[in-house]
This record gives C-alpha cells, sequence and structure tokens, in this order.
C-alpha cells in the first residue's frame, strides 16, 4: 500500500479513479431513471473521434474529446426532443460515424500503432499526467455542483417529461444541461476506465444501490460510494494484481452489484419472516376511515376490531409492539 | 371585468392537435370557478389532445385559448393550472418515496439556484394528507397499489396549490375500491371549490362529483351541458341510431386503452 502510493503515477491514478467514481454514479442515475443507460457509451464512440483529432494534430486529445463528446450530447437531446421513431437511426448513425473516424485518423497519424487507440478505448490511467489530473478534478467539481444544484429538477424531468414541461419546467434546457454533463463525464472517465467501458460506471453502482434503497435521495448516496469503491479500489487492485485497470475497475462494480442485490433478497427475506401480514384487507385506513389512529414511532396504526393495522408496502401489518422493519429509515427531504 | 375572472378556461373556435395536424377543431367551451367538467367521447375521439391542450402539451392551431384569464401562450405561471397524467409509472428506471415524487410538484415554483428545502415538506405533505396518504410518505412509490399511485399524482398536482386541476382519466384501470376512493378524493376537492377538468370513461364513478359533461367525438364537441341532459342526449342518440336506450351514466363500452397521442 505504502509502496504504490509512493509512485507519483499511482497517487496521481488513484486521485484521477476517485474523481470517476464519485462523478460517474451522480450522473449516471438519470440516465438509468431515463431508461437511457447506454447513452453514454455513444457519446464514447463520439468522444474517440474527437481524440482522433487531437492525436493527428497533436494537441491534447482530452479538448478535442471534450469538444465532440459535448457536440454528441447536445445533438442527442434535439433529436430525443423531436421524437421522430428516425432519431433512433440518426443516434446510431452518429455513433458509429464517431468511433469508425476515430479510428481511421487515429491509426493514419499514428503509423498505425494500436498502442494509443487501445490507450483510450480501454484506460491508461498510469499515463495521466498532472495537467490532466489538474483539469479532471476541476471538471468533477464542475459536475458535482450542477448535479447538487439541479438534482432534483433532473428527477422531475426524468421521472416525467410531460408532467415536467406541464408545470413549466424548461425540459429541453435542462435535458441539454445533462447531456453535457455526460459529455464531461465521459471525458473524465476516458483515461481511467476507457471510451467503451464508460457507461458501465455510470450504471452499475446505480443498479446495485437500486436493490438496497427505495428512495431516490438515499439510492443516489449509495450508487456514490459504489462507484468510489469500484473505481479506487479497482485501480488498487489492478496494481496489486497486474491487470488491466479499467477492466479491473468495471469487474469490481459488478462484483459489488451482485452483493448489493444478494443483500436486498436477503434483507427483504428477513422483513418478510419478521412481520405478519393483517388478514386480507379490503379496507383502506386513512384519516376519515372511523378507525382510531395511534402514533407509533415514525407511523401511524390504526385500531381496528382489536388489532394494530400499519400499512408497509401495500398491505397491513399486525403491529404488536416491536418486531417490525421500518419501510424507509432515509430522509425524505431530497 | 368580473365575469372575465370568473372564467378560469376560454376557448374560441380552438383547434389543437400535433406536428401541424389539427386532431381536435372549433372548440367553444367555457369553464368557471369552481366547476367540475368530465370530459368524455371513445377511444381517439380527441378528448386528451384537448385537455392537454389546455396545459400547452399539445399544439395550438387556431382559435383563442386563454387560461385563467391569460393566453395559454402568455401564461407563465404554469403551476396555477395542476396536471395529473394518466401514467403507469412514476419515477422512470429507478425509485422513489411518495414524497420525492410529490416534491417535484413544487419545483417551478422555485429559481433553479435555490433546491427544495425543509420547508418544502409541510405542503408535500398536506396534499399528501388531502388525498389520505400522509401515512405513505416515505414508502418507495413501486410498493402502492394502482389506486394509490393515482392519488399520488393527484398530490402531486395539488402541492403547488393550482386554481384549476386537469385530470387524465384519474380512475381508468383501477379496481372498484380505489376507484370509490379516488371519488371521494375529487368530492372533497370539489367541494372545497377546486375547479376541475376530468377525462374519463367512468362517468358512474364520479356521480355526484361532476357539475357539467362536454363530449367530444370526432374532433368536435357533441355536447356540453348538464350530467342529466346528457342521459337525454344519450337515449336520443340511441333512439336515432335504432339501437335502443343507452346506460344512463353514460359510460362507454370500450374502456381499454386510452386512445389519441399522448
Amino acid at each position: 500500500m505504502s509502496e504504490m502510493l509512493s509512485l507519483e503515477f499511482m497517487r496521481t491514478a488513484l486521485l484521477a479513479a476517485l474523481c470517476v467514481g464519485l462523478v460517474a454514479p451522480m450522473v449516471g442515475i438519470f440516465l438509468v431513471q431515463r431508461r437511457l443507460s447506454l447513452v453514454g457509451d455513444g457519446i464514447g464512440h463520439v468522444a474517440l473521434a474527437g481524440v482522433a483529432v487531437g492525436v493527428a494534430t497533436q494537441n491534447s486529445p482530452v479538448w478535442s474529446a471534450l469538444v465532440a463528446a459535448v457536440l454528441a450530447s447536445v445533438l442527442i437531446e434535439l433529436v430525443r426532443a423531436r421524437g421522430r421513431t428516425s432519431g433512433d437511426l440518426a443516434l446510431a448513425l452518429m455513433f458509429y460515424g464517431g468511433i469508425a473516424a476515430g479510428v481511421v485518423i487515429i491509426n493514419r497519424a499514428d503509423g498505425a500503432q494500436t498502442g494509443t487507440l487501445t490507450g483510450f478505448l480501454f484506460g491508461s490511467i498510469t499515463t495521466t499526467s498532472r495537467e490532466e489530473l489538474a483539469l479532471f478534478a476541476a471538471l468533477s467539481v464542475v459536475i458535482a455542483g450542477v448535479v447538487l444544484l439541479l438534482r432534483q429538477r433532473f428527477f422531475a424531468v426524468a421521472g416525467d417529461e410531460e408532467y415536467a414541461r406541464a408545470s413549466g419546467l424548461p425540459v429541453l434546457a435542462l435535458n441539454i444541461v445533462l447531456g453535457v454533463l455526460t459529455a464531461v463525464t465521459v471525458v473524465v472517465a476516458m483515461r481511467v476506465i476507457g471510451l467503451l467501458l464508460i457507461s458501465a460506471l455510470m450504471v452499475i453502482p446505480n443498479a446495485a444501490a437500486q436493490q438496497l434503497s427505495g428512495s431516490f435521495r438515499a439510492a443516489g448516496r449509495w450508487a456514490v460510494g459504489f462507484g468510489v469503491l469500484a473505481s479506487v479500489g479497482g485501480v488498487m487492485a489492478s496494481y496489486q494484481l497486474d491487470t488491466a485497470a479499467g477492466g479491473t475497475v468495471v469487474l469490481l462494480a459488478i462484483a459489488v452489484f451482485v452483493a448489493a442485490a444478494l443483500a436486498g433478497s436477503l434483507r427483504r427475506a428477513l422483513a418478510r419472516r419478521r412481520h405478519r401480514h393483517a388478514e386480507r384487507h379490503l379496507h383502506e385506513h386513512g384519516p376519515d376511515c372511523g378507525h382510531a389512529a395511534v402514533p407509533h414511532g415514525d407511523h401511524v396504526d390504526y385500531l381496528h376490531d382489536g388489532h394494530r393495522h400499519a400499512a408497509h408496502e401495500g398491505h397491513y401489518d399486525e403491529h404488536a409492539d416491536e418486531a417490525h422493519v421500518q419501510p424507509e429509515p432515509e430522509e425524505a427531504n431530497r | 371585468m368580473l365575469v372575465r375572472s370568473t372564467e378560469v378556461v376560454r376557448l374560441h373556435q380552438a383547434a389543437f392537435g400535433y406536428q401541424g395536424r389539427p386532431v381536435v377543431t372549433d372548440v367553444d367551451l367555457s369553464v368557471r370557478r369552481g366547476e367540475v367538467v368530465a370530459v368524455l367521447g371513445p377511444n381517439g375521439s380527441g378528448k386528451t389532445t384537448l385537455v392537454k391542450g389546455l396545459l400547452g402539451l399539445s399544439e395550438h392551431l387556431s382559435g383563442e385559448v386563454s387560461v385563467l384569464g391569460t393566453p395559454l401562450a402568455r401564461l407563465r405561471d404554469r403551476t396555477r393550472v395542476g396536471y395529473v397524467p394518466q401514467r403507469h409509472t412514476l419515477t422512470g428506471g429507478v425509485r422513489a418515496t411518495v414524497l420525492e415524487v410529490v416534491l417535484t410538484g413544487l419545483l417551478s415554483s422555485r429559481p433553479w439556484w435555490r433546491p427544495l428545502g425543509r420547508d418544502a415538506l409541510t405542503p408535500a405533505l398536506a396534499a399528501l394528507d388531502t388525498v389520505g396518504l400522509a401515512d405513505r410518505a416515505r414508502f418507495d412509490v413501486e410498493t402502492l397499489s394502482g389506486g394509490q399511485q393515482r392519488r399520488v399524482l393527484i398530490a402531486r398536482a395539488l402541492v403547488a396549490r393550482p386554481e384549476v386541476l386537469v385530470m387524465d382519466e384519474p380512475t381508468a384501470g383501477v379496481d372498484r375500491t380505489s376507484q370509490q376512493v379516488l371519488a371521494g378524493v375529487l368530492r372533497r376537492l370539489g367541494e372545497a371549490g377546486t375547479t376541475m377538468v376530468v377525462v374519463t370513461h367512468e362517468l358512474s364513478a364520479l356521480r355526484g362529483v361532476v357539475d357539467r359533461i362536454v363530449e367530444v367525438d370526432s374532433g368536435h364537441l357533441t355536447y356540453d351541458g348538464t350530467p342529466e341532459g346528457y342521459a337525454v342526449h344519450q337515449a336520443e342518440l340511441a333512439r336515432a341510431a335504432g339501437r335502443g336506450p343507452a346506460a344512463p351514466d353514460g359510460r362507454h363500452t370500450r374502456t381499454g386503452e386510452t386512445g389519441g397521442a399522448r
């Protein structure tokens, strides 16, 4: 461990991994919510064309990748907003065109050496320069700041776009901002896990978090924790095991997902064993149902023929006193 | 003008549609404050397009449309018109609590740089109380029944205290018990003086709540009047078609898909 941290390139690599682990799930949760989990892949494909232009013109590939990715993300939102069925094909053309142009330009500029190309496609975290790290850190701060400020609006738009529009939220503008954040995240993650695997770190920690929480706010926190665990842990493991960092990060994220899924089903099974359902219950308790309401911890029980009934996940539990699994202990004040 | 201020919705020769193509045309309609109007019509008749026109969700193609005394395009504060869409998923591909869904109804009343804080909880819980779901605030919405999820959407529409509530099939696709609970919620809202425009198939579920019926067929208004008059109108139509008297509650036989463009 101390040996690893004594190496300059490893310190840089771990800090870059920390940035990615933090921001990728923060942005990714809205992609999962919109059921557009794979859109990060598409932006990654287009970013490769930007990288290629940087390599060919001997400029920093990060900046040109950023420009290409941002343009792609804005275009995606404009195509989506038009809502035509041909939009899907338009996006496919753009994504494949991006990666194909990237491959052609890089090989042409690089004398057909595949090293540079694989570095961008699958990540080459240990070649991250200090200047790049500073840029990634600054971009990560911006991404995190914007998400924290606008997450409630992103949640509303991603959850129910039509309602958001009817209620007066600027839907297209919010979607474009989210698209740009996705593009910037792709570029920040490019060095660490590579353009082909980027979506994994936006999506998998969120998939894992969904196994453990029924609240959006809590799931977001879990996802960031899992993202940091997978990216920092994966980079460390890849150093110890001498494996490719990007792939290791993603495999670790999948392992975290499997563990979370197991923990989630275990918790649900325990919750089922520890509480008793009320008999088949057609009546619905409420403020004016006529049954006396009794405060019980963080909820209300209703007295029904000598039983205490508490609402729980679509049915009523018998509440004698102690044994009840709280539905969701998190604060709901997002 | 006093007359104007009591008029919540005023349509004159209005047409609405999608991508430039009209779906409903020549609509003359005026809804006064406190009225509960049911919009009926077969699938694909254009009734959803009509009410979506009041929300700016379908295109306003011609005629005059004013909502709350302002031409629709110039109505800045959209929270004054509440909307309960017909939906089957509430949160997209992730899970969220009832409270988190209801709070989204408050967002557009705040500037973008000010996220909702603790102070937003009070109106959100009050709205949930109105629909009888205050004790479910911290539940995952996916664990609620279909009828309860509809009530969550009503609470989301109520949280910003709208002056008029537009609802699309609030009672469709839920079991009879939930329908009765929903009807009770709408009745309480109606008694509290909330103006409502409700697209529905199940007029029987809303008996006693609805003051007025508007029927849309093939893109035109075909009836506008009292519920009692509507039963007569239906019977006349049925006689003209030689089919015998229609169901007096005006219920339509096809209750499957929602019809119309979403």
